[in-house]
């Protein structure tokens, strides 16, 4: 049997591709894009007058709905701009210590680095929103902290999403700008010296614009997953961001749901299309 | 070949997108249509091996959380069911975790039953083949909740009301009415530190509120609310939106925000009054003056149901005298099963709660799902539940 098989497929380059691809491509196009794309006919049903079932035909009433009421523009505008804030915030930080990673720190010390970072990707992400919780409430770590200087914590809140989401992604932006910084070669760095520029100027001028491609990679699962969470809101804040007002209506409201989801899509696409004008993709 | 390796590379990172998009709505499966039978089950047949529940916390207890605490195991050593439990932290919740087909039965409240029920999600049941229905309260039979064209929809619970919690500490003299947490100059003084339930329903909470404070708006019942009615309470709870710390939906997370600190006055039930009473915390509750919302809870089930059988042995299970008094001195309420009263350990229970109490029950407005029809002569015109979801989202903001 295998040995026919062998023979049917022999000299066949184009038939053994895709009897091969067939069942990922298959589980792609009708798992991943399917469940997509009935999301997307789902955004243009709505809500019987009297029943409050789902009728399935074309409307824009969802539409209309987020147009209309300012609360979801508001809670967009929220959204979109904790996701750059986060984004922003994970970049600062990822960048030195990737830095130091894959320039300065010494192979052994480097894989520990390397495990240090990913470490927290090991643990629940529930137990690690809980922890913050606790650090943040009114008796909790921070407070205690701040105490002595007379200051207060951010208690619970939109400032506090940004901090635990900053914390969430932070292993997702350091590993991309890590990859991509260890990509350049020493020699260029030398040579940028040698020519006579100062750190500063070797960092603006050769550095960053040879991991910005890498930094902008990592900036795309750092905003794409804040933009989709509502765990994170939902433990250290009561304010809504799109992934919150998704899971409120999902049980009742499927259609306007799904017509909110577009708004992340949207987003992300449009932010994906600048990343590729930058040269985001170029060197994956 | 560099630019098709970029057209390659170009596509894959759109596949990639659809992906990342995709995820987001991963989740949520396509919701059956509601033609499922709804024929009214008559009888119990041979228990199937295994049963699967969604109930609130406290419901399904089988010595995990407390090894004195445990009704399920001697159920399953008698019938050979094996329970299965998912929690579900709010009514919401639960009415889509029903609607995942997945599960047996549920331990529905009035403001998830009708929507299960015009769903199809459950199915009616001749309660007079379960022995334990005759002894039930009869306050809590035949109800618009869990009766609907004059079919029975399961076996009544328990009750209890949405009690108004305070820290002692902090909240001085201790509060008889909802004013401090909706008055704005009351309720500023604890700017922050006050908290409301996470849901659309809460949305009743203030309209009761606003039925004793602004009688000229003529608010009967908070559930049947027309559009200026509805628009007062709206705003009464866009005023309530700052002076509010959190909106708790899950009680471990009450508890904790409470023994905290982070929440000192609000809405709560009785099971984390108890809980944090138990720990020492200087917590107490109280019905205020304007009365309360409440709950009645009923054990419903699916009408995709694989164990039925099992189902319909809990729901006897559950009404059992001894168990009634287990479950509802655990949780903190009134059972259902009125000869659960002599067998709590706290003989007091019963009254505590207000088991059987009428007049008290009629005090408590209980959930119910919010239609169109407001049952009264203003006729179709009041807010359903969907235009409550709305305006939830719009108060919190």
């Amino acid at each position: 049997m295998g040995r026919r098989l062998a023979d049917f497929f022999q000299g066949r380059p184009r038939l053994t591709v895709t009897a091969l691809l067939a069942a990922p491509l298959g589980w792609l196009v009708i798992g991943y894009l399917g469940s997509l794309a009935v999301m997307l006919v789902a955004s243009f049903w709505h809500l019987g007058e009297l029943s409050g079932e789902v009728q399935q035909g074309f409307s824009l009433e969802n539409y209309q709905t987020l147009v209309e009421e300012p609360v979801y523009r508001t809670i967009a505008g929220r959204t979109i701009l904790v996701a750059a804030l986060v984004t922003l915030t994970d970049a600062v930080l990822a960048f030195p210590i990737a830095f130091y990673m894959a320039k300065v720190a010494k192979p052994r010390l480097r894989s520990l680095l390397v495990v240090a970072v990913l470490l927290p990707l090991w643990s629940s992400y529930l137990v690690k929103v809980g922890a913050w919780r606790l650090m943040l409430s009114e008796n909790g770590a921070i407070n205690w902290a701040l105490e002595p200087f007379g200051l207060s914590g951010p208690g619970y809140g939109t400032t506090a999403v940004w901090l635990v989401m900053s914390y969430m992604w932070l292993p997702y932006m350091i590993i991309p700008i890590y990859a991509g910084l260890e990509r350049i070669p020493d020699s260029i760095l030398t040579a940028s010296e040698d020519l006579g520029a100062r750190p500063f100027r070797t960092f603006r001028r050769v550095v960053l614009p040879l991991a910005l491609p890498a930094v902008i990679a990592g900036s795309i699962f750092t905003f794409s997953l804040t933009m989709g969470d509502y765990i994170t809101p939902a433990n250290v804040s009561s304010t809504q961001f799109i992934g919150n007002v998704v899971y409120a209506n999902f049980g009742d409201n499927l259609p306007l749901a799904a017509a909110f989801t577009t708004v992340p899509i949207v987003v992300m696409v449009v932010y994906l299309l600048v990343a590729r004008r930058f040269g985001a993709f170029e060197h994956v | 070949m560099r630019s098709a390796n970029r057209n390659q590379v170009k596509n894959a990172w759109l596949l990639l997108l659809g992906l990342v998009a995709v995820l987001a709505v991963a989740g949520c499966g396509s919701s059956d249509d509601s033609d499922s039978s709804s024929e009214e089950v008559t009888s119990i047949g041979q228990t199937e091996s295994e049963l699967n529940l969604v109930a609130w916390a406290g419901y399904v207890e089988d010595g995990s959380t407390d090894p004195a605490v445990d009704w399920v195991s001697d159920f399953e050593q008698q019938t050979g069911c094996q329970v299965n439990v998912k929690l579900g932290a709010t009514s919401d919740e639960m009415v889509k975790l029903m609607r995942t087909g997945q599960y047996d039965g549920v331990s529905a409240s009035g403001d998830a039953t009708l929507r299960l029920i015009d769903g199809g999600d459950v199915v009616p049941v001749d309660m007079n083949i379960l022995s334990n229905y005759k002894d039930i309260d009869a306050n809590l039979k035949d109800l618009p909740h869990n009766t609907v064209d004059g079919k029975n929809y399961g076996m009544p619970h328990g009750f209890g009301a949405n009690v108004l919690m305070y820290n002692k500490d902090e909240v001085k003299p201790a509060p008889t009415s909802w004013d401090v947490v909706f008055d704005p100059a009351k309720a500023s003084q604890f700017k922050g530190k006050v908290t409301a339930y996470d849901g659309p329903i809460y949305i009743a909470d203030a309209a009761l509120y606003l039925k004793t404070h602004q009688p000229d708006l003529g608010i009967e019942n908070p559930y049947e609310l027309d559009e200026e009615q509805f628009n007062a309470v709206i705003d009464l709870l866009k005023e309530q939106r700052n002076a509010v710390g959190e909106y708790w939906s899950d009680a471990a997370k009450q508890i904790s925000s409470f023994a905290n600190g982070d929440s000192v006055v609000g809405t709560s039930w009785q099971y984390q009054v108890s809980a944090l009473q138990s720990e020492g915390e200087p917590i107490d509750a109280v019905i205020p003056t304007e009365g309360s919302t409440g709950w009645s809870d009923t054990w419903m089930l699916s009408s995709e149901a694989k164990n039925p059988n099992c189902m319909l042995e809990w729901m006897d299970w559950i009404a059992s005298p001894k168990v009634q008094a287990q479950v509802s001195e655990w949780f903190g309420e009134a059972p259902a099963n009125l000869k659960a009263c002599q067998l709590t350990e706290n003989k007091a229970h019963c009254e505590t709660f207000h088991a059987g109490d009428t007049e008290y029950y009629d005090q408590i407005s209980f959930w119910t799902t919010p239609v169109t029809d407001c049952g009264d002569d203003r006729g179709d015109v009041c807010k359903d539940y969907n235009d409550w979801v709305q305006a939830w989202t719009e108060v919190k903001g």
